[in-house]
């Protein structure tokens, strides 16, 4: 699961920071020392990933040595083949993206249709209060509720990646539920008037006006779905009574024994379940990281 | 549930006045207007899931606590024996304190160290987009398979600089050591999450006007000195923010415990989140659920804290 969610006043990040100037107040030169120690506090997150690479380059016979820095010699693939079939890694791909698309598509559409019934009928007890029972569940973690919701999705035939898409959906509602009423209410009503006065129904209003108006809010929420639900190793393993059912992040585990001191197998199956997300990110990073920064309440 | 039959009570009423009310003027409708039945449509989704999939597991767990279940067949009630067992068990006590205290050096050191990112990131730097991807990736990256990595670089690249060095407490994996390997769960933690929280630090400081800066400037104020004056002072809600979300996050720790030591050696490592899982298979599903009820006690004190702290300044969720 996510463990931070970033909810800050909106600002756009890509565009701000660039105009700051901090320590190199008044020059226009670079820090160049500091610059120097964050390129060096970057190898924290580059060496892990360098070696996760060059680890899953190597021969078995290489491998299993569990040196991480010295470089393959041969260069080989073989880990990359044996663990593609080991873990059946289309499989735990195919479902791994499906529980993601049913999360994102889920929480957008839910969270937005409640959220506009909320905030156009606040003054009705009713939706206000359902607001305050949604938001409930943000004081409400998984561990909790976990084991009488296994039971129940063993009764109800949901302990597959169907219930693992529905409870990332559920968990995240009172979230994105609070992102979108608060960008919500700083949607003018005098469109959506001008819209019922020509006739258009609530159905239309939300389809053809506010749908497309909370883009940006989408946009946040989907990144956060994406990310938390293809990531989650909690919900799947406890849910999933299947394991050929099981996402990528379960499979790695369930194959820790298999894999044993065969590091390039291990390695090459890490990068893989890995590197989707971070080749979307990274193709996508400025929209992700506006996105994440994006946030609820205007102050 | 009463939500959702009274939801179903409420369409049948307002049906017919509000098709009714489509055409008369909106602000004349808003004064006393009839809700359009096609909102409680857009709420129920909502409502439904959320009651199948938290309110109702809650109240069953709630229920269960109070009896001796192994998880199936009979069961009987035992009022609060659950309870006051929980808070004799020393398993369970060193669970509590194990979460809570790495919850706290973690939640402190990621702060920091986000923070010092942040600051560093939003100053006159070369290269300053790259090193910002590159510092937003942990938060791609699932977090039992980084645990792995680490796993295997604390087994076996650590030991090996450990001994190349001399220094003995390294040379073999601070994993397999029961004082040492909550370390190895705090660095990895830390590693996993920061990016959240610098992001968090980064959108607060660019909110902090540059004028403030240059008039200290101008008063002859030093770098650290703008620090403390200015920068901490301006993003202190954030501060509170993050530290609070840290916290709440880290003490549903799993993922990472799972994938670095799986709670060993022994239980040293094992979090609150571990012990209340062990209900599925020890064969003590109402004392887990009693333990779980604990937990979520813990959880809404903290939420409880959050809200006071929080009310005032800026809204934040979650």
């Amino acid at each position: 699961m996510s463990t931070i969610q970033p909810t800050v006043p909106r600002t756009d990040l890509a565009e701000a920071a660039p105009k700051k100037r901090r320590s190199g107040l008044g020059t226009d030169r670079p820090n160049w020392p500091l610059t120097a120690i964050l390129i060096v506090c970057s190898l924290a997150v580059i060496v892990p990933l360098l070696v996760t690479v060059n680890m899953s380059l190597k021969t078995t016979a290489q491998a299993v040595d569990g040196s991480a820095f010295t470089l393959p010699s041969p260069f080989s693939l073989q880990g990359f083949a044996e663990a593609w079939q080991l873990t059946n890694f289309p499989r735990g791909l195919a479902i791994s993206a499906f529980i993601t698309l049913v999360a994102v598509v889920g929480e957008i559409v839910i969270s937005s249709l409640a959220a506009f019934a909320i905030v156009r009928n606040w003054d009705r007890r009713l939706f206000r209060w359902s607001f305050f029972y949604l938001l409930a569940a943000m004081f409400i973690p998984f561990p909790v509720v976990a084991l009488p919701q296994v039971k129940l999705t063993g009764i109800v035939g949901l302990d597959n990646p169907i219930g693992v898409a529905i409870l990332h959906i559920v968990f995240a509602l009172a979230f994105n539920t609070l992102l979108f009423t608060a960008f919500l209410r700083s949607i003018p009503l005098s469109l959506e008037e001008s819209m019922r006065v020509d006739g258009a129904t609530t159905w239309q209003v939300f389809t053809r006006l506010i749908f497309p108006l909370l883009a940006p809010m989408s946009a946040t929420v989907g990144i956060f779905a994406f990310l938390g639900s293809w990531n989650d190793f909690m919900m799947p393993s406890l849910i999933t009574t299947n394991p050929e059912l099981q996402t990528l992040p379960v499979l790695q585990q369930m194959f820790q024994t298999q894999f044993s001191n065969n590091y390039n197998i291990a390695f090459a199956s890490y990068l893989m379940a890995m590197a989707p997300a971070i080749v979307v990110y990274i193709l996508t990073q400025k929209w992700v990281i506006s996105g994440l920064t994006q946030g609820a309440v205007k102050s | 549930m009463s939500v959702q039959t009274s939801t179903a009570g409420r369409r049948r009423e307002s049906r017919a006045p509000a098709t009714a009310r489509s055409a008369a003027p909106a602000s004349a409708a808003r004064r006393r207007r009839r809700v359009d039945p096609i909102y409680y449509a857009f709420l129920f989704p909502a409502l439904a899931v959320f009651t199948l999939a938290i309110t109702l597991p809650a109240v069953i767990g709630f229920f269960y606590s109070f009896t001796n279940s192994v998880g199936f067949g009979d069961f009987e009630f035992i009022g609060l024996r659950n309870y006051i067992a929980l808070f004799r068990d020393p398993n369970i006590l060193q669970a509590y304190l194990f979460t809570l205290g790495f919850a706290l050096v973690t939640v402190i050191l990621a702060n920091v160290l986000a923070f010092a990112l942040a600051v560093a990131l939003t100053s006159r730097i070369r290269f300053r987009t790259t090193l910002r991807t590159i510092f937003v990736i942990p938060m791609v990256i699932s977090g039992i398979i980084i645990a792995f990595v680490f796993k295997f670089l604390f087994a076996n690249s650590l030991p090996a600089a450990g001994q190349a060095l001399g220094i003995g407490v390294l040379s073999e994996s601070i994993l397999a050591n029961e004082n040492l390997a909550w370390i190895g769960i705090v660095i990895v933690t830390a590693w996993s999450t920061i990016p959240g929280a610098m992001l968090i630090y980064i959108a607060g400081l660019v909110t902090i006007p540059d004028e403030l800066y240059e008039a200290a400037a101008i008063d002859g104020a030093s770098g650290w000195q703008r620090l403390q004056r200015i920068t901490l002072p301006m993003v202190s809600g954030f501060i509170l923010i993050n530290t609070i979300l840290g916290f709440k996050g880290y003490l549903n720790a799993y993922d990472v415990i799972v994938g670095l030591t799986d709670g060993g050696p022994g239980t040293a490592t094992t979090s609150i989140a571990m012990s209340i899982f062990k209900g599925f298979t020890g064969g003590d599903y109402g004392y887990q659920m009693a333990n779980a009820a604990v937990f979520f006690v813990i959880t809404v004190i903290l939420a409880g804290i959050q809200l006071r702290l929080t009310a005032g300044k800026a809204s934040f969720g979650a």
